[in-house]
C-alpha cells in the first residue's frame, strides 16, 4: 500500500529523501506567538546517518515532531520521499508514519499487553499485511535483533536494552524510507547503550537512513553529519 | 486480509478485557441483569398471559356465556320468615334467542346445582349440570368412553347421566363406571358416558364471572355430571331452598343458571350479543342476568398483556440505560489509562478510525458477552419458576432477540464516545503522558 500523491518532486537518486525549505512552526500562548521553529532548513540524503543535537529548549523535541509527522508546521515546505507531507490530513500523515517513517523511543514505548512479535506486529498491522506474513516478517527482523528466543516475552520481562532492541525492530518492518530515533540511549546504562550504537552503525552499513537526536556524543562520534539546532534554528547543514 | 483485523482486534480485545477480570465483570454486571430481568419477566408475563388466554379461549371464543345471577334490590327485603323469589333465565329466553335470531348456531341452556353424589359408599360433590345433547358443542369436553346424552333420553326425562374423568377418578378408582349407577340425593342416575374434565388448569381456577372457583382440594366440587336438562327439573325442581343464618328461610326459583348461545363466526359475536341484551332487557324486568363474552375477555387479556409488556419493556430499557452508562464510564476511565498506548499506536501509523474501532470492539465484546449471560441466566429463571412454582412460562423468542439486539446497541451507543475521545487525543501528548 504505497501512497502516491500527485504533488510529488521530480523523485531520483540525488534528490534528497528529507527536504525541509522554510520550515517554521509556531504556538500562541493567548495573543503572543512562541516561535519554535524559524525558518528552518534541512537536507538528509538518503542512506546518510545524522546526529541532531542541541540544548533544551532549543525546538529539538518540535523539529523531531516534524520530521516524524506527528505535528504540521505552521509554514514552509517539508518533502519527505519526493512527497509534501506538510499538505497531507489526518489520516494521510497516519498512512505516511505507519509505512515511511520507523520510530524508536528514548522510553522505548512498547505496549506492555503485547509480547515480543506481537509488538513488532503493530505497525504492519495498520498497513493491512495478512497474518502470516505478519509473523513471518516479526520473527526474521526479531531474529536479526538477537531476540529470536523470546518471542513469547512481554517487555516488562525484559531488560531495557532488549526492549529497545524489541522497538527498532518494529521500526524496521514497514522498510521506511527514514529511521526517526529520540535520545534512543537515553534510559540504557552504558554497555546496553553500547549495543544498540553497535545496531544502528549495523543499520547505517544496510544503507538505511538514520536520523537520531541525541547528548550521546557516542553517537555524535558514530554519525556521518551532526546537524546543530539552536534557539529554533539550524546551525550547521 | 479483513477477517484478519477483525479477528485479531477481537483477541485485542479479549486480551484488554481479560487483564482486568474483575473490571470486566462488574462492569458487565448492569447488562446481565437488564437483559436476564427482561427476559425473565416477559416470559413469566407471557406464561401468566397464556395461561389465561388458553382458560378464555376453553370458554369458547363464539360463545356468548348468559348467566343468571341473584338481583341485588331483593337481598335488601329480608330478614322475613319465608320469602319466594324469581328470577334469571327461563326457558322463554332460549326459546326465544333460537326463534329470532338466526346468528345463533347453537343456544344451550344448563342448570348447574351443587350436590352430592354417592357410588357404593363413598361420596364426592359434585356440580351437576342439566343441559342438552348438544352441550359438548359449546364446550370443550371430550367424550371418553360411551355416549353423552341424547334427544331420546331427554324426551323421556331418563335418570342417566355423563360423569367426567375426576369424578370417575375418585368415585369409581378402577372400577369401570359404564352402566353403574351414582346416586344423587334419593335418585339413581345411571352412567353411560364418560368425558374429559371441562378445566384443566393447574390450580383449577375458572373465570367466568371474574370470581375463581377453586376445584379439588379444599374447592367445592370434584367435576361435573350431565344429566338430561328435563330429568333435571323433574327430579329436582326449580325451587330451591335456602337457610339465612340468623332467621328464617328464604326460597328462590330458578330456571336456567346459564344460557350458552354460539354464533357461527367471530365477527358476529359482538352484533349478535347486542341483540341478546335487547331481547333480555325487553323481558327481564330485574337486574338478573350477567353476560359473558369470551372474545372480549380475550381481546381484554391481550391488552392487558400489551399494557404490562410495555411497562416491563420501559423498566427494562431504565435497567439497561443505566448498565450502558456504567460501561460508558468504564470505557472513559479505560482510555484514560491507555493514553500512552493509543499516542504509540497513533505514532505507528493507525488512524483514528483504527483507534475508534479498537476500542469500540472492546465495549462491543464486554456488552454482547453480558447479552449472552444474560440470556442464558433469564432463561434460567423461568425455568426454576415453572418448576418450583408451578406457574407457566414462555421464553420467546422474541424477548431473546430483542434483549440480545438492545445489549449490541448499548454498547455501540454508549462505547462510541470513549473510543471518539480515544481516537482524537494529540499523539504528541499521548506519548508524553504518565
Amino acid at each position: 500500500m504505497i501512497y502516491h500523491n500527485d504533488k510529488a518532486m521530480n523523485f531520483n537518486a540525488d534528490t534528497p529523501i528529507l527536504l525541509m525549505e522554510r520550515l517554521c512552526k509556531s504556538y500562541m500562548l493567548g495573543t503572543v506567538e512562541l516561535k519554535v521553529l524559524r525558518e528552518v532548513a534541512l537536507s538528509i540524503n538518503s542512506g546518510e546517518y545524522v546526529a541532531i543535537m542541541g540544548p533544551s529548549g532549543s525546538g529539538k523535541s518540535t523539529l523531531l515532531n516534524m520530521i516524524g509527522c506527528l505535528d504540521r508546521p505552521t509554514s514552509g515546505d517539508y518533502w519527505l520521499g519526493g512527497q509534501n507531507v506538510a499538505l497531507l490530513d489526518d489520516d494521510e500523515l497516519s498512512l505516511i508514519r505507519g509505512s515511511r517513517i520507523g520510530f524508536i523511543f528514548q522510553s522505548f514505548n512498547l505496549i506492555n499487553q503485547l509480547n515480543v512479535i506481537e509488538n513488532i506486529e503493530v505497525p504492519m498491522y495498520y498497513q493491512g499485511y495478512s497474518e502470516h506474513q505478519s509473523a513471518q516478517r516479526a520473527r526474521e527482523l526479531a531474529t536479526m535483533v538477537g531476540l529470536g528466543e523470546r518471542l513469547g516475552h512481554r517487555p516488562s520481562e525484559l531488560s531495557g536494552g532488549q526492549q529497545q532492541r524489541v522497538a527498532i525492530a518494529r521500526a524496521l518492518v514497514n522498510d521506511p524510507l527514514i529511521i526517526l530515533a529520540d535520545e534512543p540511549t537515553g534510559n540504557l546504562d552504558s554497555e546496553s547503550g553500547t549495543e544498540i550504537l553497535k545496531i544502528l552503525m549495523d543499520l547505517h552499513r544496510q544503507g538505511k537512513t538514520l536520523i537520531v537526536v541525541t547528548h550521546d556524543e557516542r553517537i555524535a562520534e558514530s554519525a556521518e553529519r551532526i546537524v546543530e539546532i539552536f534557539d529554533g534554528q539550524i546551525r550547521h547543514r | 486480509m479483513f477477517v484478519f483485523r477483525l479477528k485479531r482486534t477481537a483477541k485485542l480485545g479479549i486480551k484488554s478485557l481479560w487483564m482486568h477480570k474483575l473490571r470486566s465483570t462488574l462492569t458487565t454486571l448492569g447488562i446481565i441483569f437488564g437483559v436476564s430481568s427482561v427476559i425473565a419477566m416477559l416470559a413469566i408475563g407471557e406464561g401468566a398471559s397464556r395461561a389465561t388466554q388458553e382458560q378464555i379461549a376453553r370458554l369458547g371464543s363464539r360463545n356468548i356465556i348468559i348467566k343468571t345471577v341473584s338481583p341485588p334490590e331483593d337481598k335488601e327485603v329480608s330478614g322475613q320468615n319465608q320469602s319466594m323469589r324469581e328470577y334469571g333465565l327461563t326457558y322463554l329466553d332460549a326459546e326465544r334467542f333460537r326463534d329470532s335470531m338466526p346468528n345463533a348456531e347453537v343456544v344451550v341452556p344448563s342448570r348447574r346445582l351443587p350436590q352430592q353424589a354417592w357410588y357404593r359408599n363413598r361420596k364426592v360433590a359434585v356440580e351437576v349440570i342439566g343441559t342438552v345433547p348438544w352441550y359438548p358443542e359449546i364446550s370443550p369436553i371430550q367424550l371418553k368412553s360411551g355416549r353423552f346424552l341424547s334427544s331420546i333420553d331427554m324426551h323421556h326425562k331418563q335418570a342417566v347421566c355423563v360423569i367426567d374423568e375426576n369424578i370417575v377418578k375418585e368415585l369409581f378408582v378402577l372400577d369401570d363406571p359404564l352402566s353403574q349407577n351414582v346416586k344423587i340425593q334419593s335418585d339413581y342416575y345411571r352412567v353411560i358416558g364418560v368425558v374429559s374434565p371441562e378445566d384443566l388448569g393447574p390450580a383449577g381456577k375458572s373465570l367466568e364471572n371474574g370470581q375463581t372457583k377453586p376445584k379439588g382440594q379444599g374447592g367445592a366440587n370434584i367435576g361435573s355430571i350431565y344429566v338430561p336438562l328435563t330429568t333435571v327439573k323433574n327430579r329436582f325442581g326449580e325451587t330451591s331452598i335456602q337457610y339465612s343464618g340468623s332467621s328464617g328461610r328464604s326460597m328462590e326459583r330458578v330456571e336456567l343458571q346459564e344460557i350458552t348461545v354460539k354464533v357461527g363466526a367471530m365477527n358476529e359475536v359482538l352484533p349478535t350479543r347486542d341483540i341478546l341484551e335487547t331481547l333480555l332487557n325487553r323481558f327481564h324486568k330485574k337486574d338478573d342476568y350477567h353476560v359473558v363474552v369470551p372474545l372480549e375477555l380475550l381481546k381484554q387479556a391481550k391488552q392487558t398483556q400489551r399494557i404490562f409488556s410495555i411497562v416491563l419493556g420501559s423498566i427494562a430499557a431504565i435497567s439497561l440505560l443505566v448498565g450502558g452508562i456504567g460501561i460508558m464510564n468504564i470505557m472513559l476511565a479505560t482510555v484514560s489509562e491507555r493514553t500512552r498506548e493509543i499516542g504509540i499506536r497513533r505514532a505507528l501509523g493507525a488512524r483514528k478510525r483504527d483507534i475508534v474501532l479498537q476500542f469500540l470492539s472492546e465495549t462491543l465484546l464486554l456488552t454482547l458477552l453480558g447479552g449472552i449471560l444474560g440470556m442464558s441466566l433469564g432463561s434460567l429463571v423461568p425455568f426454576l419458576v415453572t418448576h418450583f412454582g408451578h406457574m407457566p412460562t414462555v421464553i420467546t423468542g422474541g424477548s431473546l432477540f430483542l434483549a440480545f439486539g438492545i445489549s449490541g446497541m448499548v454498547g455501540v451507543i454508549f462505547g462510541l464516545y470513549p473510543a471518539y475521545r480515544a481516537a482524537n487525543m494529540d499523539p504528541i501528548q499521548s506519548l508524553r503522558h504518565e
